[in-house]
């Protein structure tokens, strides 16, 4: 694959804590596209922190390879892997800006490290933080800003070195819904416009469903599943995926009424939910009972799923069935959970 | 009215009287001999215990460079250092002196014994400071590639400065406490003064005013350390 930009390789990590092997993360394999932005969930503990740790070595795996932009991380010289690093911008959810510096100092940081000479240094990061939109905050403090603005001055100085990849580690999770949305916002705006490849690790579905394109879902140390968004958010196969997504409950798995019998319908984003149903029971002249429905928007799109109750009439049911396939909808009938 | 006139005019001839066998100017002596001493030793034991702390901190489990052995062994070093008092320190190390300074008695050889005795000392106060750096701005630095010699000038010296400078003004205090022992290899200072003339003397106007001379000194660099600390310190919002 040729827009491939990291590979990871049979990767395994443990660490030592007092005799006792902790497995942090157990044969990860993974191959991260040029231009994408990928998103990596899990609960907390499940092992994504130290995944991204790993994707730029400052975790060193203890098995496997890291493979980035056709290098094996694991195989450079210090000083050829302190390179690599200025390639692979990171981003914090407690933002770590250096407290004693102003926002334009904060973004110069990385290009002091890199030997970029001051003048050019400083026009460049005036530059980015026009571009994150603080340029009327270049000399404040953080402590003097919000979390919304510091996460902005951070990704302003990730962007300070041209890195090729972004990694994002809980990024937003220390922000509120509408701070959270504007960066969002900005990280897909940078992915868009400057072509960078963004890898977000996070706990919250609705930063994935808002920005991802493809997705891994990890626990307990190893990915269960990968795939793009929408086909992990319709048809979640492992049982973490299923409470991440639904963290109310999910409908598939809910109980269900004896004796009657059930459809789970998916919505893939190319029907609206509504019509659909008001169309079944005037077109299928039965009434259905909706027993549990999950409805989201995934790129601008309606998708979900939702669980009715069918009629005891068997003409009904085969008149509900076909409209359905008529329509396109994907269904499958559900039994006793 | 008269009482208390009466009173002053004999408070000023007591006071006369005490600059009969110590002048202004041998205040003024001890006082600088006393300031002088203190900033030599503090500047040249910061020379040393700053690698010394940043040697320690950086050692210690979870940071840049851990390294248990060593961690270990420089501890036990400081610790030994420490816990000798500092007149049997002085002792003890007189041969050293010698080779060094050229003498084991005066001012110069009495700056080398404060130093040695300063800087485990300043190595603990800064190894404390650096601890107090958040962790996360330092895997920041690493994230952009950073070596570890550009986090400690760059990152951890910075971010720590406020404690540090909080530090050095304790640092001065603790080691202006050992300025008097000067007294017991001929060197000069206030704490001097105080002994030669206060205690031995039985002058004991001469100590009071040697050591209000020292508390004034305390005081001066106490506020303006903190003044400093304070003035720079940026997560103070203004």
């Amino acid at each position: 694959m040729t827009n491939e930009i990291i590979r990871i390789e049979n990767l395994n990590k443990t660490f030592l804590a007092k005799d006792k092997k902790i497995v942090a993360l157990n044969n990860i394999n993974l191959s991260i596209r040029r231009g994408e932005i990928f998103g990596i969930i899990g609960l907390s503990g499940a092992g994504k922190s130290t995944l991204v740790r790993c994707i730029n070595y400052l975790e060193e795996p203890t098995e496997g390879s890291v493979i980035f932009e056709e290098k094996n991380l694991g195989k450079l010289k210090k000083k050829e892997l302190l390179k690599a690093r200025r390639s692979m911008a990171m981003i914090f959810q407690n933002f770590n800006l250096l407290s004693q510096r102003n926002a334009l100092q904060n973004v110069c940081f990385p290009m002091e490290i890199a030997g970029v000479p001051k003048a050019e240094a400083k026009k460049r990061a005036e530059e980015l933080l026009n571009v994150v939109g603080l340029s009327d905050r270049m000399t404040s403090y953080p402590s003097q800003m919000s979390g919304g603005q510091k996460q902005r001055v951070a990704i302003a100085r990730a962007l300070s070195t041209n890195p090729s990849v972004l990694l994002c580690d809980e990024a937003t999770s220390a922000l509120d819904p509408n701070t959270t949305a504007q960066i969002l916002e900005l990280l897909k705006k940078i992915n868009q416009e400057l072509g960078i490849t963004i890898v977000i690790i996070t706990h919250e579905m609705k930063v994935i469903e808002s920005i991802c394109n493809r997705v891994a879902v990890i626990d307990d140390s190893h990915i269960v599943e990968l795939g793009e968004v929408k086909d992990v958010f319709l048809h979640p196969k492992s049982k973490i995926a299923r409470q991440l997504i639904f963290p109310h409950g999910d409908a598939a798995s809910q109980k269900f009424e004896s004796g009657k019998r059930s459809l789970r319908l998916v919505f893939d984003g190319t029907t609206a939910f509504e019509p659909v149903i008001s169309q079944l029971t005037l077109e299928c002249r039965a009434m259905v009972n909706i027993v549990a429905a999950n409805t989201k928007t995934v790129h601008g799109k309606p998708v979900g799923q939702m669980v009715i109750q069918l009629p005891s009439d068997r003409d009904a049911v085969n008149r509900i069935m076909v409209y359905l396939i008529d329509k396109g909808i994907k269904f499958e009938e559900v039994t006793e959970a | 009215m008269n009482t208390a006139l009466i009173l002053m005019s004999s408070w000023a001839e007591k006071i006369a009287n005490i600059f009969k066998s110590v002048t202004v100017s041998d205040y003024a002596d001890a006082f600088l001999a006393t300031m002088g001493i203190t900033l030599i030793s503090t500047v040249i034991a910061y020379l040393f215990g700053i690698p010394l702390g940043v040697l320690l901190y950086g050692t210690s489990e979870e940071k840049m460079f851990p390294n248990r052995l060593i961690n270990k062994i420089l501890g036990i070093i400081v610790n030994v250092f420490r816990s000798i008092p500092f007149i049997i320190l002085l002792v003890m190390i007189q041969p050293v002196a010698k080779l060094i300074v050229g003498k084991t008695i005066g001012n110069a050889a009495f700056v080398f014994y404060l130093t040695v005795a300063a800087i485990p000392f300043i190595a603990r106060m800064i190894e404390t400071s650096l601890h107090e750096v958040d962790k996360g701005i330092i895997e920041a630095a690493q994230s952009m590639g950073a070596g570890n010699f550009k986090i400690i000038c760059k990152v951890l010296i910075p971010e720590a400065k406020p404690s540090l400078l909080l530090g050095a003004a304790i640092v001065f205090a603790t080691i202006l406490g050992y300025t008097p022992m000067a007294y017991l290899i001929a060197g000069d200072g206030l704490g001097a003064l105080a002994i030669q003339y206060g205690l031995y003397r039985f002058n004991p106007t001469v100590m009071y005013i040697s050591s209000i001379l020292l508390i004034i000194l305390v005081q001066i660099m106490q506020e303006a350390f903190g003044f400093l600390a304070r003035k720079t310190d940026r997560r103070i919002s203004k």
